[in-house]
């Protein structure tokens, strides 16, 4: 008698959370319960990393603070020339009668060290409601775009990354402006691009990146690098993989993003001007 | 039994299922998240066999939904397979208590099994693909460990007298 309520009512709560998300209350309430837990997980592995940094030797601290110094120095002088190409951008878009690009806002988040279920990509952030983090935001490292938040709780958030099967990013090639979709391929280290044609203009080492059309993640940011282009004549699309740019698997520290626009469908960049 | 002995056998409950799901959230390295135990269903098929008058179909359902949020799945799909798997433990228990430790540890695969098959349904229902593997790598990394989290838990049992 109680299995068969159990059942139900675990039925009736899948469906519910499959179709609609009517529950994200329910599971943000649950996930404060949840959380002590993974954080009590995360946190020896926190003390262990702090300890190996604070035992790291002399020499080792004086070898990575010279290697950063130079890193500086380098982007610094990157970042001089962003400000002016900046500048110049925002005058030629004004030309253009164009939307201005707003800056970002960005907020740092840590990954908590938990495993989820072995057979989807998702993490935990340590940032949630409290800190403005909302559903659907989107999540990158310095290196690229990870992926974005699909639950939030009031103390953490759920993130999918772009690896996970059921993701999908509009992203466009970098070198010719093609636009196509990066699937993830539930694998750790690859995303497909999916409906490339055969005869599709893209490479082996082409970077893509964001192409902002969605309106659910910025645009402009790299997603990674085409690894491999099989074309068989008997398949009517290319099979294209791509690495992550992302170190999806490794880092520490992630950026949450704010950025104007967010959630419209279109940029009004992309919308085609009307002649007066 | 007094009531506070009562509440406090609740506690040390509470405390191995706890200890069940830190450890489910344990970092491992990608190739061998497959072969993770179901720590949750082993410490909710003992109690059900040690003392099923404590832990049963309810408890397996609450803990379930827990296990659900913490690993991003379905609301409901882990607390549909922990309550049929604690129906079915609760309906073996005299039979199972009986036996010594390994033969308990043949039952635990079919339970586990039963646990991992439902998840691995709901899984393929969504669309998300699913190995041969990953239907037999947990039950028989569970299996193996079963005679371990048995004695910790009698101990447990023993030393806080739950009943």
């Amino acid at each position: 008698m109680r299995l068969v309520a159990a059942a139900l009512v675990s039925v009736l709560l899948m469906t519910a959370d499959h179709k609609a998300s009517h529950l994200e209350a329910v599971r943000a309430a649950l996930s404060t319960v949840v959380y002590p837990l993974q954080y009590a997980v995360h946190l020896p592995i926190r003390v262990g990393a702090w300890v190996a940094e604070n035992l790291s030797s002399r020499n080792d601290l004086i070898a990575e603070n010279e290697r950063l110094k130079i890193e500086r120095l380098r982007l610094q002088a990157r970042l001089e020339k962003l400000v002016a190409l900046e500048a110049e951008n925002r005058r030629l878009r004004t030309l253009l009668d164009s939307s201005v690009k707003a800056g970002e806002k960005v907020l740092i988040a840590e990954l908590l060290s938990v495993d989820m279920n072995p057979f989807s990509r998702r993490i935990v952030l340590n940032k949630g409601r409290r800190d403005g983090v909302f559903a659907g935001q989107s999540l990158v490292d310095s290196q690229g775009v990870m992926g974005q938040v699909v639950s939030v709780g009031p103390f953490s958030s759920t993130a999918l990354l772009i690896t996970d099967p059921s993701h999908a990013l509009p992203v466009q090639v970098h070198r010719t402006g093609l636009r196509a979709v990066a699937t993830g391929s539930g694998k750790a280290d690859a995303v497909a691009l999916a409906h490339i044609p055969n005869n599709a203009d893209i490479r082996v080492g082409d970077l893509l990146v964001t192409s902002g059309l969605g309106g659910r993640f910025p645009h402009g940011y790299p997603v990674g690098r085409v690894t491999r282009v099989r074309r068989d004549s008997g398949q009517p699309f290319a099979d294209v993989e791509v690495e992550p740019s992302a170190r999806l698997e490794r880092n520490r520290e992630v950026l949450l993003i704010w950025f104007q626009g967010q959630g419209a469908l279109l940029d009004s960049a992309y919308r085609p001007r009307v002649a007066p | 039994m007094t009531t506070g002995a009562g509440q406090r056998g609740g506690i040390v409950i509470a405390a191995s299922f706890v200890v069940a799901l830190m450890l489910t959230a344990l970092p491992m390295p990608d190739w061998a998240s497959l072969w993770r135990p179901a720590w949750v269903a082993l410490v909710l098929i003992y109690w059900c066999m040690a003392v099923p008058s404590r832990a049963g179909v309810l408890v397996g359902w609450i803990v379930g939904l827990l296990l659900d949020v913490m690993s991003g799945t379905l609301l409901g799909q882990h607390a549909l397979a922990l309550a049929v798997t604690a129906f079915i433990a609760h309906k073996l228990h005299r039979r199972v208590r009986v036996l010594p430790v390994w033969q308990q540890g043949v039952t635990v695969f079919g339970l586990v099994f039963v646990f991992q098959a439902l998840v691995l349904w709901i899984n393929g229902i969504k669309g998300m693909p699913v190995t041969l593997a990953a239907y037999l790598a947990a039950p028989l990394v569970s299996m193996l460990l079963w005679p371990w989290v048995f004695v910790v838990l009698r101990d447990a049992r023993r030393r806080f007298r739950v009943s």
